[in-house]
Order: C-alpha cells, then sequence, then structure tokens
C-alpha cells in the first residue's frame, strides 16, 4: 500500500472508530459516569482500589509524590509529625526472602472504625463509600487514629499555608486519603496516585467503581484473587489488594 | 445654666468624633461588580448562612455547584493587587476587622484562587 494510501485508510478508519465511541443519544459524561454537580453522591456508586502487588515496584513512590502534590501536602522537613495519606510498605516473607511492596492508605471500609469512634460525627462515610473527616466539626481529639487499624489517619500538627482550593487542610484537625474526592466529583474518574502509577508505566493501582459489574475494577476483580488488609475485622474495605 | 448646656454639648460632640476615628471604614473593593450571586443586601446580611449550608451539601453530599461555594467567593473577590481576599484591605479580611468578627474560614481554605497560588509557587 503506497504512502498516501494508508494514511487514507487510517484516516477513514478513525472516522468510522469515532462514529461508534459517540453514538447518538450518548454523551461523554455518561461514559465517563460523572455526576452533574447539583446532584449528591449516590450509594448506587461504591469507589474502590485494587493494588495489585506483583506490578507495584519495589522503590518507587511515585504515587505518594503525586498524592502530596495533588492535595498539598508539604514536607516539614519532620517526618515524624508530617502529615501521611499514603505509604509505601515493604513486605518480605522471610522464609523465601520474596520481597514486594505496595502502598497503603485508607481502606474506605463500609463499616469504618473510625465513624464508630468519633464523639462528634466529623468522620463519616459519603453514600459512595468515600471515608472522610468533617473539619468543621473535628475537635482534634485523634480517636480514629487509634482506632484505624491501617495506621491511615494523620493530625496536623503546625499552622498550614498554600493550601489547595479543593483540599482544605488546617492546625488542629485529622486528615487522610479522601480517594481524591474532588477529582471524583469534578468526574475525572482516577485518583493522583492512580494516575501516576499508569504515567510511571506500572498501573498496579486500578481505580474504579465496586458495585459496577462493567468497571475494569470489577471486570479484574472477578479474575484474579485477591484479599482484603486485615479482612479478619470484617470491616469490608474498599481498597482490596493481590499478590500479598 | 446655658453654659453648662453649652459645654456638655461639646464634650459629648467631641467624644462623638472621638469614636468616630477610632476605628477606620472597612474597604470594601469590589472589582467586579454586578455579578454576585445574590443582591448586595442579601450578601451583606446572610452570606454566612449560605455558606454553612453550602458547606453541609458540599461536604457530607459532594453537592459543588459554584453559587454559594467559598471558593466561588475567593475566585471573584480575590484583591487584582493580592491576590488574596484576605490583608488590610482585602475583601473578607478589612469588613470582619470592623465589624469584629472572627473569619477562621482561612485557616483552613485557601485565600486565593488556584491560578494565583499556582503562579505564587516557586
Amino acid at each position: 500500500m503506497s504512502d498516501s494510501g494508508r494514511r487514507g485508510f487510517l484516516g477513514t478508519a478513525a472516522a468510522a472508530l469515532a462514529g461508534v465511541a459517540i453514538a447518538p443519544g450518548i454523551r461523554l459524561i455518561e461514559i465517563a459516569g460523572a455526576r452533574a454537580p447539583e446532584e449528591a453522591a449516590s450509594a448506587k456508586v461504591r469507589w474502590g482500589m485494587l493494588i495489585d502487588t506483583a506490578k507495584c515496584a519495589t522503590g518507587c513512590a511515585d504515587c505518594v509524590t503525586a498524592c502530596n502534590r495533588e492535595n498539598g501536602l508539604h514536607d516539614t522537613g519532620r517526618p515524624r509529625t508530617d502529615a501521611q495519606w499514603i505509604r509505601k510498605i515493604d513486605l518480605k516473607d522471610l522464609r523465601t526472602g520474596r520481597q514486594h511492596s505496595a502502598p497503603v492508605m485508607c481502606q474506605h471500609c463500609a463499616e469504618p472504625p473510625c465513624v464508630d469512634v468519633c464523639p462528634t460525627g466529623a468522620s463519616f462515610k459519603r453514600a459512595d463509600g468515600i471515608v472522610l473527616v468533617d473539619k468543621h466539626t473535628c475537635i482534634g481529639c485523634r480517636y480514629c487514629v487509634m482506632a484505624c487499624p491501617y495506621k491511615a489517619r494523620s493530625f496536623v500538627h503546625e499552622n498550614l499555608t498554600d493550601q489547595r482550593p479543593a483540599v482544605p487542610r488546617g492546625k488542629g484537625t485529622v486528615e487522610g486519603c479522601t480517594l481524591c474526592v474532588h477529582k471524583i466529583d469534578r468526574g475525572d474518574g482516577t485518583t493522583a496516585c492512580a494516575e501516576a502509577c499508569k504515567a510511571a508505566g506500572h498501573e498496579a493501582i486500578l481505580f474504579g467503581d465496586l458495585n459496577d459489574p462493567q468497571s475494569a475494577v470489577s471486570q479484574r476483580l472477578r479474575e484474579i484473587p485477591s484479599i482484603q488488609l486485615r479482612s479478619d475485622l470484617r470491616l469490608n474495605t474498599g481498597v482490596r489488594y493481590s499478590g500479598i | 445654666m446655658l453654659r453648662l448646656a453649652a459645654a456638655l454639648v461639646v464634650v459629648i460632640a467631641a467624644g462623638l468624633s472621638l469614636a468616630y476615628a477610632r476605628t477606620d471604614k472597612p474597604v470594601v473593593v469590589i472589582e467586579r461588580p454586578g455579578q454576585c450571586v445574590e443582591a448586595t443586601e442579601v450578601m451583606r446580611r446572610d452570606h454566612m448562612k449560605f455558606l454553612l449550608h453550602q458547606r453541609e451539601r458540599t461536604m457530607r453530599e459532594g453537592i459543588r455547584t459554584k453559587a454559594h461555594s467559598l471558593a466561588g467567593c475567593v475566585e471573584c473577590h480575590a484583591s487584582t493587587k493580592t491576590g488574596s481576599v484576605l490583608g488590610e484591605q482585602g475583601f473578607c479580611e478589612s469588613c470582619h476587622r470592623y465589624a469584629s468578627v472572627k473569619l477562621d474560614c482561612f485557616e483552613c481554605h485557601a485565600s486565593k484562587p488556584e491560578r494565583v497560588a499556582a503562579r505564587a509557587k516557586p
């Protein structure tokens, strides 16, 4: 096939594909599963993740860096008190010597212990399964920090400046992974950590709707064995792991 | 008697003028007039109610309409000079200072719109 002929064919093929992808009556917003801004989060959706530890690279912390950038978390040079929404943990099987690593963050439990213990109702679970802290009512007692089996909550010890407009944070309150709720509400359909992992070529973090059987994360969960961390606690976590 | 009354009036007038001189009037600079989500009188009296209502809807339910959102206020009212709603002549702070009402929104929320904040970063 001559060069121009090939180009012509590709152009026609691309046009045909575009026609299939955007059929009449289907808007892009529906494909992305985005809500309108005036629509409340619904229990029809449950946001979650599947973390494939076989794909997660030891020594790579792109998800952590991306999380910090997205949510305006800065390094103060005092790591013991710095807020930490996501962390990388290294695992080693002492018998076999197999080493691997995985990111751990708020597991967005269906039965969250942090919500059970909160004395003011600040720690709550949104309809779509995202566990959040309402900092307007948080009194900074840190019961949730103690209750969380995943060490996913941090306390803000110092005055902060230059917060991101979409991510308010302040001294005297507890915070943790929000599953990039501002991105979800915007209709991005992904989180900063999942994006960064994909950009790094690992694709170890798969984000999506656990209630939708057609979503990539649900399909993958059907195909491969996965576990919940501390499944003995029966918290029904939204974040699942495979390969641990 | 008349002299005494006159002296009293002078003293009271002086006192009043002093009282007025004590606090500076707030500087209300509206850089984009006529685009607010409610009438000025309504906003002056009730902006805190709108914000409280919107905060619950956004935080708890994920409803992120622009109209009564704090980020929306900041987006429009941030000074073109400082890029912020805070500061002596800032839209929020100047009035709150005058009325002696504590303004703690911005201990957590950004007082600058995203684009200004992004530009300020090194």
